[in-house]
């Protein structure tokens, strides 16, 4: 085999997403009354944009093969506070922004600490980190107000040379400065190398613990930056439970439609945002063929449940049954 | 390398430190609360409380069921929401649903758990995401059935009679209920061969499918199960309300986890008691309660119900040192 | 070895886990520029010595030299940092990495924060090279790779940390003859470097070919170093087995089989692991398999107990063709079997649950009546198993964790024989016990046969099969190479017929060639 088609294999699972997301989008917009035009694709940014936040975030963490269920709710968080500090003059802007990113990376740190330091089951862990969260963001807006720094947040919503969606041009800035060097640093590949398998990672002599903590934190800091978003879209905070509940779950299935696996070890944040994009493109679909939008949730749970169970075909190649129970 | 599993002596089964730190905690609350004011010790107020805490009890056990497994069953708000829907549209249907309404609800929870424990069992798909994938799927057949209103369809008189009636002066018969079900738990995980195969299977699946044990039966089982309570769960709930209501179910998921686990079952599956489980959820509905007759904020209850999660949790909930 | 002062010493090394002695004032002494070959059985301490080596485990008592400097490991990290690396028997690659990504690990080249992959890739492409194996691609993912490619780059791994001790735990075993011979070359290279390398391997003909000096072990502790080629193979084997097997086990009785075997393969197969295999098995008679250890007795045990899928070839039992999917059916009425697994710890016993729990597992299906234990019968059924084997349990509600290694081995066998199963299969049960549990075991064994049972014994430890088996197949990579009966048993026949040394030796020109 050649180079090229080993890094093929590699990226295959970002590949399928990707995959699956264009051809998606193509059927939207060949359907759609104003086809393929820099407004469709804007309005289409911006619903993706938030949800592929919220699953780069929850890969940094799935591939420890950890889960962060906390997830949305640092969204939300991120989002009441950005709706109090993110405004006024640039500096105040800039300092707001600074504050809302480190308090989302801390918020991340705090799970990282609990899990890897204090031995708790992420899942429990952050069910519980999840409610103290969704507190802070009510207490911070019992009622949905604020405002934000409108200038900025047209600026990053709006079009670049009226064309390019700005909110997927600082998508693809997150991307770069953040998820390709920390996957390709040594801390990165210690978090896959833990998700892959912990005792040999062990044995490796590889920093386990500090690259689990920089996955976590970083998944604090990239849903920070999904909450400014958030705020950038509608102007508001708004501690809406259902919706921090409803990111959190979509951000695992996002993260599954991306080919990231759930045990650890394997996949991409590039393959999950494009989960995302596709897995909000369905909603679209349906808008566009004209179908009932009640049938939207119905048509989703089918495609997701279908998704994850094609995964099960691997089981037909297991020879020996004990390997159901690693 | 072999995780390290707990050697504890003998007697911890039957004085687990995790029941009894729940059970002081529930003390704790109570003695806490009346400080505040007296009517927290008053018999009414308790009652009152154990009446609220059966819904969740009820739900909670499914729960139980299957994080003994291993597993974890995050489709409990629309299995919660299909049973209390689905039971109130067959009472539409003349009185012959009328008399099946509560069955039927029961049932399409069943359904959902099945779906889930093929997933589970026989595709070996993890469970957080098949029971995602069914919820989703769950909320999606309700939304299209409604059509996006909420449900008009009302309780019948049987299933209001269950959740708000007394049958024996005094106890509420939803209080009753939830003691059936659990008694039934507690014999079905003490003195049936299911309950022995549950908690093998969640200490070692291999070692448990080596003895010759069907454990994707089990676990097909054990979902169906929780779909089912969760669906029974719904339908109580319906019958406490009069009607179904669309998001119902949302604020069961995360306590009823809760609720099992600070009771002290292990997450990992294998170990825990239903005896923990009562006490999980006694001590989930009384914090509740206590911080909202305390009038503080929604807000401020969040925070202190998650932190005191993990505060328990770091007590006694810890994974071994792994070397 | 006297001329140049030992680059590495250990002395006085002991290491216990729970009550069974691993090691027992262990010395070695290893220099700079030669490869030393350990021997020993299995369970003789080997592994734990090179561990304690490695920094993956720490001596109970002793101390270790390093240039003449006291050194004491905290972490395989730590070891490795003082030039020791090890390749070890059990892999530690990571599966979803690639092999250039493997093999640079512990150290990557980095470029502003960032693993510099060019420069990795060259790197690793130099220690596939330095270690023969320039075929594999350095992109692959060590998952996709076969397990002889993995062990190479295991070794490659090994080297790009420039060691100056290099440890080889049997990392020939699974090796294609081509890349035996390509290793050995890179390993008399290394010598001629300058490094140290402690190789330990069962086969007899490559520590004639490799080695310089050499150290018997047994049971724990060193019985003999010595230049190598100043021994014959006899006196090697004598060294290592030793004599004092014979007394502990129970007399065979002579008896003629007959009738209709209860078990019977015909041709099985599957995968690459196993190769028509085909034996029969008669009540009263205990069957031994023998061999090297991986060489397929473990997949055939779980491939008569209706683990392994694809299984090709047919099971008979009572002269009848039976399909066993599941190790429910492989219990049932009719067929009636059990299996002692490889390791108590995770495939036989849950070690958080009751002695009680454990032991009824496997028979609840007819301690129920409806669903519900009957927990007098239940009690009944407990109390003869704790009496017929002895079993030593504060109660038996405590964990059965918290029993020594013996007693829950006791529990793994008790807990099939509650059942009267006809068929008994044990995957190595004295693995890691105590002497005195080890005899009870084979007299229990001996006691189950003449009681008719039809025993299937798999050993790691020849004197086992010595003295327990009346007859004993000896397999090699999947297939069983020959059959010894009644006397035919001995060390040497199963030391000769494991190694297999004709087969190897052939292979060896044919690479050669």
């Amino acid at each position: 085999m050649k180079d090229w088609q080993y890094r093929l294999a590699e990226q295959r699972g970002t590949l399928t997403a990707l995959t699956i997301f264009v051809v998606m989008f193509v059927i939207y917009t060949a359907n759609h009354p104003a086809g393929f035009t820099a407004n469709v694709v804007q309005t289409a940014a911006n619903k993706g944009v938030l949800l592929a936040f919220i699953a780069m975030a929850q890969t940094l963490v799935v591939i420890t093969a950890g889960i962060d269920l906390s997830i949305g709710m640092i969204f939300l968080l991120t989002n009441c506070l950005a709706s109090w500090l993110v405004v006024g003059t640039p500096l105040e802007t800039a300092f707001g922004v600074v504050v809302v990113l480190a308090v989302g990376a801390l918020c991340g740190a705090i799970n990282g600490a609990i899990v890897i330091y204090g031995r708790l089951q992420p899942i429990v862990a952050t069910i519980a980190t999840g409610a103290v969260y969704f507190g802070i963001a009510l207490l911070l807006r019992p009622f949905p107000g604020g405002s934000v720094n409108e200038d900025l947040a047209d600026a990053l919503t709006g079009r670049i040379f009226g064309s390019v969606p700005a909110s997927l041009v600082a998508l693809a800035a997150v991307v770069v400065l953040v998820w390709v060097p920390f996957s390709r640093s040594v801390y990165g590949r210690a978090a896959y190398a833990a998700g892959s398998s912990e005792t040999a990672a062990y044995m490796s002599g590889m920093p386990i613990r500090r690259g689990k903590f920089l996955a976590y934190t970083l998944a604090g800091f990239v849903a920070a930056i999904g909450g400014l978003f958030l705020t950038f879209f509608t102007y508001t905070g708004d501690a809406a439970y259902a919706s921090g509940n409803a990111y959190t779950l979509f951000s695992i299935a996002a993260v599954v439609l991306g080919g990231v696996s759930l045990f650890g070890g394997k996949g991409s944040a590039i393959g999950a945002v494009f989960g995302a994009l596709a897995f909000r493109t369905i909603g679209d679909l349906l808008f566009v063929f004209d179908l009932d939008p009640l049938w939207q949730p119905l048509f989703q749970g089918l495609i997701l449940l279908a998704a994850v169970s094609l995964g099960a075909f691997a089981l037909f190649r297991v020879r020996n049954r004990l390997e159901w129970f690693l | 390398m072999t995780r390290a599993t707990g050697r504890k002596p003998g007697f911890i089964h039957r004085f687990d430190p995790a029941v009894l730190t729940a059970f002081g905690c529930i003390i704790l609350l109570l003695v806490l609360g009346s400080l505040y004011s007296r009517n927290f010790l008053s018999p009414d107020y308790l009652l009152q409380q154990l009446k609220v805490a059966s819904f969740l009890g009820v739900i909670a056990t499914g729960m139980m069921l299957v994080i003994l497994l291993g597993q974890i069953d995050l489709s409990v708000p629309w299995a919660v929401a299909t049973g209390a829907m689905m039971a109130c549209a067959a009472a539409a249907y003349g009185p012959f649903g009328v008399a099946l309404a509560i069955p039927f609800g029961i049932l399409c929870g069943v359904a959902i758990g099945v779906v889930n424990g093929i997933g589970v069992a026989y595709l070996r798909i993890p469970s957080m995401i098949v029971t995602l994938a069914t919820n989703a799927v769950a909320q999606g057949v309700m939304v299209v059935y409604t059509g996006g209103f909420s449900p008009q369809d009302s309780a019948t008189a049987a299933m209001r009679y269950l959740a708000t009636g007394g049958l024996i002066p005094g106890i509420p018969n939803v209080v009753f209920i939830w003691a059936l079900i659990g008694g039934a738990m507690v014999f079905v995980l003490g003195r049936t061969g299911f309950g022995r195969a549950v908690y093998g299977i969640g200490n070692r699946e291999r070692a448990a499918y080596l003895s010759g044990i069907n454990t994707r039966r089990i676990v097909m089982i054990a979902f169906a199960v929780s779909g089912g309570l969760s669906a029974f769960g719904g339908v109580l709930l319906a019958g406490y309300a009069s009607k179904a209501a669309q998001s119902m179910g949302d604020a069961y998921l995360l306590p009823a986890i809760a609720a099992v686990v600070l009771g002290g079952t292990s997450i990992l599956g294998g170990r825990g008691t239903y005896l923990g489980t009562v006490a999980g959820v006694i001590l989930i509905t009384l914090l509740q309660s206590i911080l909202s007759v305390m009038q503080m904020p929604e807000a401020g209850r969040q925070i202190i119900y998650g932190l005191m999660i993990v505060l328990m949790l770091l007590l006694y909930g810890r994974a071994p040192a792994s070397r | 070895m006297e001329s140049a002062a030992p680059l590495f010493r250990m002395e006085g090394i002991s290491k216990r886990y729970g009550g069974v002695r691993a090691l027992e004032k262990a010395d070695l002494s290893v220099r700079a520029g030669a490869i030393h070959a350990i021997l020993g059985e299995n369970g003789a301490g080997k592994s734990t010595l090179i561990k304690i080596m490695a920094g993956v485990v720490a001596p109970d008592e002793g101390q270790m030299m390093l240039d003449g400097r006291a050194v004491d490991f905290a972490s395989p990290a730590a070891a490795n940092d003082a030039g020791i690396v090890c390749v070890f028997q059990e892999l530690s690659l990571i599966p979803e990495l690639s092999v250039a990504d493997n093999i640079i690990i512990s150290n990557p080249p980095t470029r502003f924060g960032m693993i510099d992959r060019k420069a990795q890739r060259r790197l690793a492409e130099e220690a596939l090279a330095r270690a023969g194996a320039a075929d594999i691609h350095p992109l692959s993912l060590v998952k996709d790779l076969p397990l002889s490619r993995r062990q190479m780059v295991e070794i490659a791994k090994a080297l790009a940390r420039k060691p100056r001790i290099l440890i080889l735990d049997e990392a020939t075993s699974a090796l294609t003859a081509a890349d035996v011979s390509k290793v050995f070359a890179v390993l008399k290279r290394l010598r001629a470097e300058g490094l140290a390398l402690l190789y330990i391997s069962h086969r007899m003909n490559e520590i004639a070919e490799l080695a310089d000096d050499c150290t018997v072990f047994r049971n724990g502790s060193k019985v003999a170093s010595y230049p190598a080629g100043s021994k014959s193979d006899e006196e090697v084997i004598e060294m290592m087995i030793g004599r004092e097997y014979h007394s502990v086990y129970p007399p065979k009785p002579e008896r003629a089989l007959q009738g209709v075997p209860v078990l019977e393969a015909r041709n099985l197969s599957w995968t690459d692991r196993l190769q028509d295999i085909s034996f029969s098995l008669h009540a009263g008679e205990i069957l031994g398999l023998g061999g090297l250890d991986g060489q397929g007795q473990r997949d055939l045990l779980l491939a008569l107990f209706g683990v392994l899928r694809g299984l090709r070839g047919t099971v008979h039992v009572d002269g009848k063709p039976v399909g066993i999917g599941s190790p429910a059916q492989a219990r049932a009425q009719g067929i009636g079997m059990a299996l002692i697994p490889e390791d108590r710890k995770t495939e036989g016993l849950m070690l958080p649950m009751t002695v009680r729990d454990n032991l009824s597992f496997a028979s609840l299906d007819r301690l129920t009546r409806g669903g519900i234990i009957d927990s007098a019968k239940e009690q009944d059924f407990i109390d003869r198993m704790m009496t017929l084997l002895a079993i030593k349990a504060g109660s038996i509600d405590a964990p059965v964790g918290a029993l020594s290694g013996g007693n829950q081995q006791k529990v793994v066998i008790a807990k099939w024989l509650m059942r009267q199963p006809r068929t008994i299969l044990l995957n190595d049960p004295t693995r890691g016990i105590d002497v005195g549990t080890k005899q009870e075991i084979y007299q229990l064994l001996r006691r189950l046969a003449d009681e008719g049972a039809a025993i299937l014994f798999y050993s790691t430890d020849y004197a086992e099969l010595i003295g327990c088996c009346d007859r004993v197949l000896v397999l090699y990579d999947g297939a069983v190479k020959r059959e010894l009966v009644g006397a035919e048993i001995t060390e040497h026949a199963l030391i000769a017929s494991a190694l297999n040394i004709r087969s190897v030796e052939s292979m060896h020109e044919g690479a050669a060639s």
